[in-house]
């Protein structure tokens, strides 16, 4: 088992910057998650990490060793691609057992290796057939036993839930989880949706525009989070974000959560109600102040009796309030 | 049947009919006549016909010249299917890597698609020469300058191989250029991350997922194979030797055929040849589908 270090890494591609400067230090059997929107270079970072983009500078390490020019096969790694990237000829057994065949393992020792990883998979039943005769969820299961076969110290994941319906992602997410636990190896997993990030990475490494914004666990990155982008990405509905001086006097922009906002009789903010969205146990109030500033309040079903075109007034807790850097969006501790 | 039924099954026939139209005319028309010209004798300059009926089908079959045309014709299908699909997947294989100026190499691989049979036979004729050809000069072989490739009773006929490979390298290049060009980069990538080399990405993820296409190359090569004449006719006329290169399409063609003034008899040829693709073309229509995986 290894840990994954990156060292100041960054890559160019004809003259645009995907990833700059980063450095990342991921524990070994830790459970890292690249989190952030399209084109933030997460990806990028993954595949520089498998070995299928070189670095422009930098170095990355796996374990003890520099892989910088290292091939792919002599990384220790296995990845699963968005597209699950099975190969549609082949049966399930003969897909789960080709990074074994690819390194020349005998016959009998790979079928057995496969089975194992089937078995963990609930795949045992589905051994002869192919790709297309399977439905997304076993899919991505296949491309999961393909990466536990070989017992890599490092499993990459390049948004591999993003191709599955929400129910099957809510109960991919939880088999990922208990992969974890059992497999003990290093995971890196990319995706751009923060409840995957939320709820099974032990630590999260939001990025935007190929810089890491904020390295931590998730439910410190969620509370304090680093720079309006960071607050805004993680949580849903994202936090609303005042103007200085609309919320409280001061030169700084003031974060709230949606969870957090207050509506009541009196208050610094007066508003309307421009929308109530009933989710069965809470409810979502949008919100709009006289500047225009639309604000999401998320409160329990009973609690509010609010209806859409009632004049409501906006508070918050101090200890709720999130303060930023008009100009560089980071956070300001006071 | 309903009254909009018949108006929809009207306006079917309506929108059928200029196909239908065109392959009468093109297709249909020619193929029965063509059986119907089979069962007669003559026919050539003089109009005389002679009526022989179904028997000359079987006798032609059993005809030395037809048998030695069918065996000439499936020795240049054998030569110049395997080659020609393995020329293609080469060049194919070589220019899908992400190179700089692959472009050209691309524009040169499929230039032989916008080549004319008969100008690719010039051009072939042209380097077989024995005295001012090119390859007779370069080439320290006593055989290309006396009697000359195309002169030589064994070398004849795999020149005109080489000269249909040539002309069709284009064609299997762009169709198979195409099929790689469609297999998702993550499969080789994915291979690659597993630890498979080249030659391993190239049996496992390249070759299985062109199958399908290569099928179809194998067809039509093979139809074009047992369909060859204009470099017969321009390269060798049939010859050396009489009969050496004498395809089944230039015993019916060719001005130098045994055949050439009796249209009753070429018909009679080219119904059989017709058959004989039919038979070929489900072979291995049968045998390649089965092997192959189909998305």
């Amino acid at each position: 088992m290894a840990g994954v270090r990156l060292s100041n890494v960054t890559k160019r591609f004809d003259g645009t910057t995907a990833v700059d400067n980063v450095v990342l230090d991921i524990g070994d059997r830790e459970f890292m998650v690249l989190l952030g929107p399209s084109g933030c270079g997460k990806s990028t970072l993954l595949r520089m990490i498998a070995g299928l983009e070189e670095p422009s500078a930098g170095e990355v390490w796996i374990g003890d060793q520099q892989v910088n020019g290292v091939a792919p096969k002599e990384r220790d790694i296995a990845m699963v691609f968005q597209s699950y990237a099975l190969y549609p000829h082949k049966t399930v057994q003969a897909n789960i057992e080709f990074p074994l065949k690819a390194r020349g393992m005998g016959r009998g020792e790979r079928t057995h290796a496969a089975r194992d990883a089937a078995r963990m998979l609930g795949l045992s039943e589905l051994m002869g057939r192919k790709p297309g005769q399977l439905s997304g969820g076993q899919r991505q299961r296949v491309a999961l036993a393909r990466a536990i076969v070989r017992n890599p110290a490092v499993f990459l994941m390049d948004e591999p839930l993003s191709n599955l319906d929400a129910k099957l992602r809510g109960e991919t997410r939880a088999e990922l989880i208990s992969l974890h636990q059992r497999v003990e190896g290093t995971f890196v997993y990319v995706t751009h949706d923060q409840v995957e990030a939320m709820t099974m990475g032990t630590r999260v490494a939001v990025m935007q525009q190929g810089v890491i914004e904020q390295v931590g666990p998730p439910q410190e990155i969620y509370d304090h989070p680093a720079s309006v982008f960071v607050g805004q990405l993680l949580g849903t509905p994202p936090m609303n974000v005042f103007r200085p001086g609309l919320l409280e006097p001061g030169e700084h922009l003031v974060g709230v959560r949606p969870e957090h906002v207050v509506l009541d009789r009196e208050g610094p903010l007066s508003a309307r109600v421009q929308l109530v969205e009933a989710l069965g146990y809470e409810r979502l109030i949008t919100c709009a102040l006289p500047s225009e500033t639309v604000v999401v309040a998320r409160v329990p079903a009973e609690a509010s009796g609010a209806r859409e075109g009632d004049a409501v007034f906006i508070d918050a807790e101090q200890r709720h309030r999130h303060r930023f850097d008009a100009s560089t969006g980071k956070r300001v501790e006071i | 049947m309903s009254r909009s039924r018949w108006r929809e099954t009207l306006l079917a026939l309506v929108f059928l009919l200029p196909s239908l139209a065109i392959l009468g005319v093109f297709v249909v028309y020619p193929l029965i006549r063509t059986m119907w010209l089979g069962l007669y004798r003559g026919g050539g300059f003089n109009g005389v016909r002679t009526y022989v009926g179904l028997s000359q089908y079987w006798d032609v079959f059993q005809s030395n010249e037809f048998r030695h045309a069918l065996g000439v014709t499936l020795l240049l299908a054998l030569i110049t299917v395997p080659t020609g699909l393995a020329v293609g997947l080469g060049l194919a294989v070589l220019a899908d890597k992400h190179l700089r100026g692959m472009r050209f190499f691309r524009t040169v691989y499929s230039s032989t698609v916008a080549t004319s049979v008969a100008v690719a036979s010039l051009m072939w004729l042209v380097l077989f020469q024995p005295s001012i050809g090119v390859l007779a000069n370069i080439l320290p072989f006593a055989v290309l300058k006396d009697p000359g490739i195309l002169e030589d009773p064994h070398l004849a006929l795999p020149a005109l191989g080489v000269v249909s490979i040539w002309a069709n390298a284009g064609f299997t290049f762009i169709i198979m250029t195409a099929a790689m060009q469609s297999i998702p980069r993550d499969l080789y990538e994915s291979a690659f991350v597993d630890g498979a080399g080249g030659w391993r990405r190239f049996t496992n993820v390249t070759l299985p997922l062109v199958g399908p296409t290569m099928v179809f190359v194998v067809l039509i090569l093979t139809i074009r194979a047992l369909q060859t004449y204009a470099e017969i006719d321009l390269l060798t006329g049939g010859g050396p030797q009489g009969d050496r290169t004498t395809t089944i399409t230039y015993l019916i063609y060719g001005s130098k055929s045994v055949i050439s003034f009796d249209d009753g008899l070429q018909a009679t040829v080219a119904v059989l040849l017709f058959v004989i693709m039919l038979i070929v073309s489900l072979i291995q229509f049968r045998g390649l589908d089965r092997r192959v995986h189909y998305g």
